[in-house]
């Protein structure tokens, strides 16, 4: 019976082919727009790394100015003191922990005539190769003694060891980075997190770092700072030193917690630390120390961008403009065949079996539109690359969850729209129709 | 008029009129809200960064090699810089407007660690800022050559005079005639500083914030290791001189590198760009709307034409005319489009509340609703002529014919 309506659905949407056309190019288009700005906010709000996500804690401390005028829903600064960021460290009471920061040096190829460029960097410890689950290509990340005694190792991104090593293996050999020589310990494997969950505050959707050192080596040597840095205090005195004893907030912190119990075990830590720390005249606020996990950490973050959730809406609306238009025609059409349907009915074909009929004929239209509106898809998020260039580069993929959910809400949209159709269609009695006949 | 039996022949079959107008309503609820927020964004767009945007460009130049002489380099380049013929003038500044990166501070007009500063973007610049950046003093005075001071990275030290904008003179001291020229402010909560100069107007560097027009000049060239040189080209050299200005700074110190060169012009196209694509984007989508909906009009009214063949060509055996008909269907028309652009009316307030609350856009402009109900009516019109005209033309013998 399937295939006999699937035939007979596909008659009646070659018999008029005006409005059967109508009616695919209207939820073509419905899908093409909202499937477009679906597909930026899905991978605007994509787990970037689901097998540990609610694992991975981002550590915030209140070590912010009492004079902040709006004390209710005041959230703790985004970043960490170098001061609070070291104490936490040494403690070492998460399973893993980093701190990290971004920067920026420069590398100074050894081969004549090869001109030095910049090249993105971050600052961390050897927990955030293990942590982040780094995957190699060479060598692996460095050892935590690397940390401690101030070893000048690097890890390299595969784009730059291309760049620099012709992709060879570059273990043990040096590069140069601001005058000074570092140990390559690896070669990290395409690395490529949507958002980059680890340093939002600089940029949700920027690519990764090409090479990662040690953050007390960068600390050591006074290399630049590259990041986002707040202070509510200036540094008491001058110079480095004063910079990093002051309460500017520059650091990243991350911390590895497998269970909740660890989870609460560190919180009560953190919070026995604020406490300390009062005693000493700093943290002047009302204990507010936060723990959130990799996709509660996007939420705080509101990684995902307003306009796209605008234009998620929008074009959200825009389907209902197309499936309304889309019942409106499939009404015409089915009332249009009132005299094939009186006839069916007279010569016995049930409600139920004229109802499947013309469910499936919304269906194979919704499959249709389904189809149409996955290649207006694609086209949109060419348009949106276009547009937008660079920044928007890796969020205008479409992997097979989105085609099939194209594909699926066309047709889920199309028997939607033909409920109502279908069942006025059914309505029809066999003998006023008949009778004008 | 025929609206009685008009209404009465729709209310026999509602459920298409009733799309129709639905569908309008949702239109013009997405229309009026979408050209609401390309009004918002063309108007952020249009403001003046207060720099002379046509002739400016800027370069970076990064010192890497252990004994990089900064301050050494940046005398000499900005001696050379100026000296090259084409430019008008060249300072070295941590920001441009627009850029999205800079430094900010907050000052205040009592001195106290529990007084709240007001916000305010920081280029640092030396005595030819204001020339440079092509700003216009309003009152006070320029820098002088003697009180440009150098600044190490780490140092918290500040000037002891500074040039502020008009907006940021009234932010201060809103009560004041004179506004803030002559006063003195505090930084990082107790450090007085002399407002000198009041410059008419100059944007942040970043396009969001809302304090874009508070900026304050400081004499101050930075040791920061990485730096920023900006450009005046005379009128017409900008595209000339870029590529010498490159080449000068690469071969006349190797120890670091120049990058990042680009033009304000560029810079201010990058600073839009999320808002020009939305804009770009909202046409293209209200475009679209509109044409689906009219092709929906089109549809069904010939769908409503081809059943009542029959019905018309007995009017018109019975003598209507053929403009009676046309207008029997425009009219028609208009009656479920003035219904559809009345719910649409309250869908578009209904709408613009919820975005409001969820995204702190604007509120709409009042003249935006009559403005979209009348041109949606109008296109109800255009949509639905086609089919009327084929209505009017059934002849009236097709009343004598049984099917």
């Amino acid at each position: 019976m399937f295939s006999y309506y699937l035939k007979l659905g596909w008659l009646s949407i070659r018999r008029n082919p005006l409005l059967s056309t109508l009616m695919i190019a209207a939820i073509a288009i419905g899908i093409g727009a909202s499937m477009t700005t679906i597909t930026v906010n899905y991978v605007m709000s994509s787990n970037p790394i689901p097998q540990k996500s609610d694992q991975l804690f981002y550590v915030q401390l209140d070590s912010w100015d009492a004079n902040n005028p709006d004390d209710d829903g005041f959230e703790p600064p985004d970043q960490m003191t170098y001061i609070d960021a070291m104490a936490l460290m040494k403690a070492g009471k998460a399973y893993r922990q980093i701190a990290s920061n971004r920067s920026g040096l420069v590398l100074e190829p050894q081969g004549e005539g090869e001109r030095p460029f910049n090249v993105d960097t971050r600052n961390t410890w050897s927990d955030f190769f293990p942590m982040f689950d780094l995957r190699f290509i060479y060598g692996s990340g460095w050892d935590d003694s690397a940390d401690y005694n101030l070893e000048r190792v690097v890890v390299l991104s595969k784009e730059i060891n291309e760049k620099v090593f012709g992709g060879e293996d570059s273990v043990g050999r040096s590069v140069r980075l601001n005058g000074m020589d570092f140990q390559v310990v690896g070669v990290m494997d395409e690395f490529l997190p949507v958002p980059k969950f680890y340093d939002v505050t600089n940029g949700a959707f920027n690519a990764p770092e090409e090479i990662f050192i040690p953050f007390n080596v960068a600390v050591e040597y006074e290399l630049p700072r590259n990041g986002n840095t707040n202070c509510w205090k200036s540094p008491e005195g001058e110079g480095f030193e004063a910079f990093l004893n002051s309460e500017c907030a520059w650091i990243q912190f991350w911390a590895e917690l497998r269970d909740n119990n660890e989870k609460q075990e560190y919180m009560a830590w953190l919070n026995a630390y604020a406490e300390q720390q009062k005693e000493f005249g700093r943290f002047p606020r009302p204990l507010n120390n936060q723990l959130s996990d990799v996709m509660e950490w996007m939420e705080i973050q509101e990684v995902v961008d307003d306009d796209a959730q605008v234009m998620l809406g929008l074009s959200m609306l825009f389907l209902l403009v197309c499936l309304l238009n889309t019942i409106g025609l499939l009404l015409a059409k089915f009332l249009g065949k009132s005299g094939d349907i009186g006839l069916r009915r007279a010569l016995g074909a049930s409600r139920s079996s004229l109802f499947i009929q013309h469910m499936i004929e919304s269906g194979l239209i919704g499959l249709g539109g389904g189809v149409i509106g996955l290649g207006l898809t694609w086209l949109g998020l060419r348009g949106i690359e276009m547009l937008f260039g660079d920044s928007v580069e890796n969020l205008v993929g479409l992997d097979w969850t989105m085609v099939l959910t194209a594909i699926g809400l066309a047709i889920i949209s199309a028997l939607l729209a033909g409920l109502y159709p279908t069942w006025r269609a059914c309505q029809i009695t066999p003998a006023s129709q008949l009778k004008i006949q | 008029m025929e609206i009685g039996p008009i209404w009465r022949a729709m209310m026999r079959n509602k459920t298409g009129a009733i799309l129709i107008a639905l569908q309008i309503a949702v239109t013009m609820a997405i229309m009026v809200n979408a050209v609401s927020i390309m009004q918002e964004r063309s108007e952020k767009m249009s403001r003046p960064s207060g720099v002379d945007e046509n002739n400016i460009f800027f370069i970076s130049s990064v010192g890497f090699a252990e004994d990089f002489n900064e301050r050494v380099t940046i005398e000499e380049d900005l001696a050379a810089l100026r000296a090259m013929p084409g430019v008008v003038n060249a300072i070295q500044s941590n920001s441009v407007p627009l850029s999205g990166g800079g430094w900010s501070m907050g000052l205040q007009t009592e001195p106290g660690e529990e007084i709240d500063g007001t916000g305010v973007a920081i280029y640092f610049v030396d005595e030819h800022g204001m020339d440079t950046f092509g700003l216009n003093l309003l009152a006070g005075k320029n820098f002088d050559a003697t009180e440009i001071e150098w600044r190490e990275r780490a140092s918290s030290e500040w000037p002891a005079n500074i040039l502020v904008t008009q907006a940021m003179s009234e932010a201060l001291f809103p009560d004041e005639p004179d506004g803030a020229l002559g006063k003195t402010v505090y930084i990082n909560s107790d450090e007085p500083i002399t407002i000198i100069g009041i410059i008419e107007q100059m944007q942040a560097p970043w396009n969001g914030w809302d304090g874009v027009e508070r900026v304050m000049l400081a004499p101050t060239h930075t040791l920061f290791g990485s730096t920023r040189y900006i450009i005046r080209a005379e009128p017409g050299m900008r595209d000339e001189l870029m590529p010498k200005v490159e080449a000068l700074l690469a071969e006349s110190n190797k120890d670091r590198i120049v990058r990042s060169m680009r033009t304000m012009e560029e810079t201010r196209e990058r600073s839009y760009r999320g808002d020009s694509s939305m804009i770009k984007i909202l046409t293209f989508t209200v475009v679209l709307l509109i044409v689906i909906t009219s092709l929906g009009i089109v549809g069904l009214a010939s769908f409503s034409v081809n059943r009542r063949t029959k019905q018309i060509g007995t009017r018109r055996a019975l003598g209507a005319s053929k403009i009676a008909i046309l207008r029997y269907f425009m009219t028609e028309n208009f009656i479920i489009s003035l219904i559809g652009v009345s719910v649409g009316a309250a869908l578009t307030i209904g709408l613009n509340i919820i975005m409001i609350e969820a995204f702190s856009l604007t509120r709409i402009s009042w003249y935006l609703v009559p403005v979209a109900m009348l041109m949606l009516l109008l296109v109800g019109q255009a949509a639905v002529f086609g089919p009327a005209r084929r209505a009017s033309s059934v002849p009236p013998a097709v009343a004598t014919r049984t099917v």
